[in-house]
């Protein structure tokens, strides 16, 4: 699909010898030249970095703003705006609260405080075994079943306190059998 | 005809355990060997009695809800003839195909939504089946023009909120110079407590698509982008494998059906930004930059993406329209008001009895809906009110259910229509703590490009945050009224302009409860944290704590 703007150069980056300058990765040189010469690209190309690497690194931004032409303040100014990117690696379960008008007022906040003092982390923290992030979110569309909460791709429904700190334990006894395995 | 059993497995069916329950009915069909039609579908909408199963024998549909997979042999015997214990009455939502023994469902009217929960949303063949691409075949025999009139005389207005005339958007943005046009859908649904896109596009993605290629004929567009949420997986899932079959079945591409029109998709991810729902904030979010809006007009219809026309509207307004051009637009029309037709449909939620999708015609009265459909509170409690529009919307109280769901009616009482979303709150909200909650979303959600909404929205949080801690005083309650009057009036976009909204209702409604946070220093919900050494000073000093009085003695 060409976009329908005046075209980016096309042309990949050419390192000169520069050893702080290496070119990408392969992987990530992958995802990179699919979307050369695209201006209107660059929140694609930030999701699939995401999806790649489960989080924005530093180098991976720096590397998609000098190979696609973009300046660096942009590439930043666009991943600090959306609360989807992260900058940060995440722990093995993101576990997203949701705190939408329909969980408010179903007290999704007890929810959220009784998981803050289990974890013993704050919001948009990871636990130090690197198991768990906390995070809260504005509505997951499953209002209907609220309070709600999200861990990587399960949505849990009509959660309670009990409910959470449950579901914690049955994630932490997941995430040891698979070690074992 | 072979037996149908139908599973709901939206986003909120799976929440609720939908999985396993299909999974226990595939077992269980395939221990007996029955010759029965499995299929998942979309959400019905009773989503308070998920997971949802329906099965359908003869042409009698039993809906049941909500069914475990304990229960799945205990019901499936009932229709198939096994040992046949009894189900509990319990577990039945409906023993009618017209669903009339439930009101919730019985009583909605769905011209968007009749197929979510019917059809398997990822089967180009099922939407076929019930008139799939019709509406659109019927728009390529009739001129752009024609098209245009019967959105205008079916008087479609704009889904996302501000209800602008769709055929009158349409008119504009065709009338515009400039070969290339396009379309926008807006599928960020940023409302939190809002879901009627997701539920649409999970359970009848092909409607979405059929409705924008009626508006890209109409208007002369070549290229259409959907901008949905990216906290809504299934739905970009769901979208993408129609678009693919849309494509195969020759409706998107170059040369559609032989008529002569190119039109493209492309489906953009929004990445959590609530100000990407406004239209201007969107297209820059498109064109790869920060989402922040921008002064209009210039409007989207004559200066929008990349500086081309560009035709905006809400997923429901271009759901809307296949089933107009198909039975005609005085049969749309005959359904609403006389100054908007149709339906329109709601996420009802909160503290209410009966939560889920419902869509009824434009009209109908608050408390129908709460009261007949929702059925009242959650847990017995009393109703205290219903918010409508989110955090731009506005709160009505129990005095005035009487208001019929429309665009002036709910304006005139200060809450808006919005997009769909409607939460009831009951006795154990405080409106004040409410207030500060919206405040604290747009707070949060303001992209700081204009003052105003920036440092006045921080401002009117903090002022309703020492109001709930009981920290205030009646001089705060006019800065705060003062500094609702500036957010509205001079905020760059509705996000700003709107955000006042929340406080001035609650205050006109509930005014008695912000004083008694201010004069007597208690929260009557009982929902706030009031700061005991506050809460001491509005009391006799016999009934103060003991350290209090001994300060006070002091
Ligand atoms: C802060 C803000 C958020 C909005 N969010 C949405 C949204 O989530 N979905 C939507 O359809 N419209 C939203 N709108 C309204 C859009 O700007 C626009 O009016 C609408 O998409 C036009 O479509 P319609 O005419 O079909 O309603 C929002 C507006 C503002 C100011
Ligand atoms: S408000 Fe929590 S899922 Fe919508």
């Amino acid at each position: 699909m060409t976009s329908p703007v005046k075209e980016l150069s096309s042309r990949r980056y050419i390192y000169q010898g520069d050893p702080l300058l290496t070119p990408p990765p392969a992987d990530l040189m992958v995802i990179l030249d699919k979307y050369r010469g695209q201006r209107d690209a660059l929140m694609t190309v930030l999701e699939e970095l995401q999806d790649h690497y489960g989080y924005l690194p530093q180098q991976g931004l720096q590397y998609a703003a000098r190979e696609l032409g973009f300046p660096l303040s942009q590439v930043y100014g666009v991943a600090t705006f959306y609360n989807l990117f992260q900058l940060k690696p995440p722990g093995r379960y993101i576990v997203r609260v949701c705190k939408g008008t329909a969980c408010h007022v179903n007290r999704s906040g007890e929810i959220l405080a009784m998981i803050k003092t289990k974890l013993g982390i704050g919001e948009d923290e990871t636990t130090p075994d690197g198991m768990f992030t906390l995070q809260t979110v504005a509505c997951m569309g499953a209002c209907s079943l609220a309070p709600v909460v999200v861990v990587n791709d399960r949505t849990y429904g009509r959660m309670t306190p009990e409910k959470s700190t449950a579901m914690l334990t049955e994630l932490h006894d997941e995430a040891a059998m698979e070690v074992k395995v | 005809m072979t037996p149908m059993i139908r599973v709901g497995m939206s986003t909120c069916g799976l929440a609720a355990g939908a999985g396993a329950v299909y999974t226990a009915i595939d077992t269980y069909l395939h221990r007996r060997q029955l010759s029965v039609t499995l299929q998942p579908t979309g959400c019905v909408g009773a989503c308070h009695r998920e997971p949802l199963v329906e099965v359908v024998v003869d042409g009698a549909s039993t809906l049941y809800g909500p069914v475990t997979p304990e229960r799945v042999s205990l019901i499936l015997d009932q229709h198939f003839g096994g040992r046949g214990r009894g189900v509990s009455p319990d577990w039945i939502v409906s023993r009618r195909a017209d669903r009339t023994d439930y009101p919730f469902l019985g009583r909605q009217v769905k011209v968007t939504t009749p197929l979510c929960g019917v059809i398997d949303p990822h089967s180009l063949e099922d939407y076929l089946a019930y008139g799939g691409y019709q509406g659109f075949k019927q728009a390529l025999k009739m001129t752009p023009e024609q098209v245009i009139q019967a959105i205008k005389d079916s008087h479609l207005r704009g889904r996302g909120g501000a209800g602008f005339p769709a055929g009158m958007k349409w008119d504009i943005t065709r009338q515009q110079r400039g070969s290339d046009k396009y379309l926008i859908c807006n599928a960020d649904e940023g409302d939190p407590g809002a879901f009627m896109d997701r539920t649409m596009i999970e359970g009848d993605p092909h409607r979405l698509i059929e409705g924008m290629l009626i508006a890209a004929h109409a208007i002369g567009a070549t290229r259409g982008y959907i901008y949905v949420r990216a906290e809504y997986p299934l739905a970009v899932k769901a979208l993408r494998l129609a678009l693919q079959q849309a494509r195969e079945y020759g409706m998107v591409g170059q040369n559609i059906l032989g008529s002569g029109m190119n039109f493209e998709f492309i489906i953009k991810e929004g990445a959590g930004a609530f100000v990407c729902g406004e239209e201007t904030a969107l297209m820059h979010s498109i064109e790869g930059k920060r989402g922040m809006p921008s002064m209009r007009p210039p409007y989207p219809s004559e200066h929008g993406l990349w500086g081309h026309p560009t035709n905006i509207n809400n997923v429901e307004t271009y759901a809307s329209t296949p089933s107009i051009l198909l039975n005609g637009p005085t049969w749309f029309a005959s359904m609403g008001t006389p100054k908007s037709g149709g339906t329109k449909a709601f996420a009802l939620t909160g503290a209410i009895q009966n939560s889920g999708l419902v869509e009824v015609p434009i009209g109908m009265t608050l408390r129908e809906m709460i009261f007949d459909l929702g059925g009242g509170c959650k847990n017995n409690r009393a109703f205290k009110a219903v918010q409508l529009g989110g955090p731009s919307g506005g709160c009505i109280p129990a005095s005035l259910l009487d208001t019929r769901i429309d665009y002036e009616d709910l304006k005139a009482t200060g809450a808006i229509m919005g997009s769909g979303g409607m939460v009831v709150v009951d006795e154990t909200t405080c409106m004040v703590d409410f207030a500060r909650y919206f405040l604290s979303f747009t707070q949060d959600e303001s992209c700081g490009k204009c003052v105003p909404c920036r440092i006045g929205t921080r401002k009117m949080l903090n002022l309703l945050t020492r109001i709930s801690h009981g920290h205030a005083t009646g001089a705060d309650l006019e800065r705060l009224l003062t500094l609702c009057e500036t957010v509205r009036v001079g905020s760059l976009c509705g996000l700003g302009q709107t955000a006042p909204n929340p406080v001035l209702t609650t205050l006109r409604y509930f005014k008695d409860e912000y004083l008694a946070h201010i004069e007597e220093k208690r929260c009557p919900a009982g929902a706030c944290e009031i700061d005991e050494r506050q809460a001491d000073n509005g009391r006799p000093l016999a009934h103060r704590a003991p350290a209090a009085r001994a300060e006070a003695a002091l």
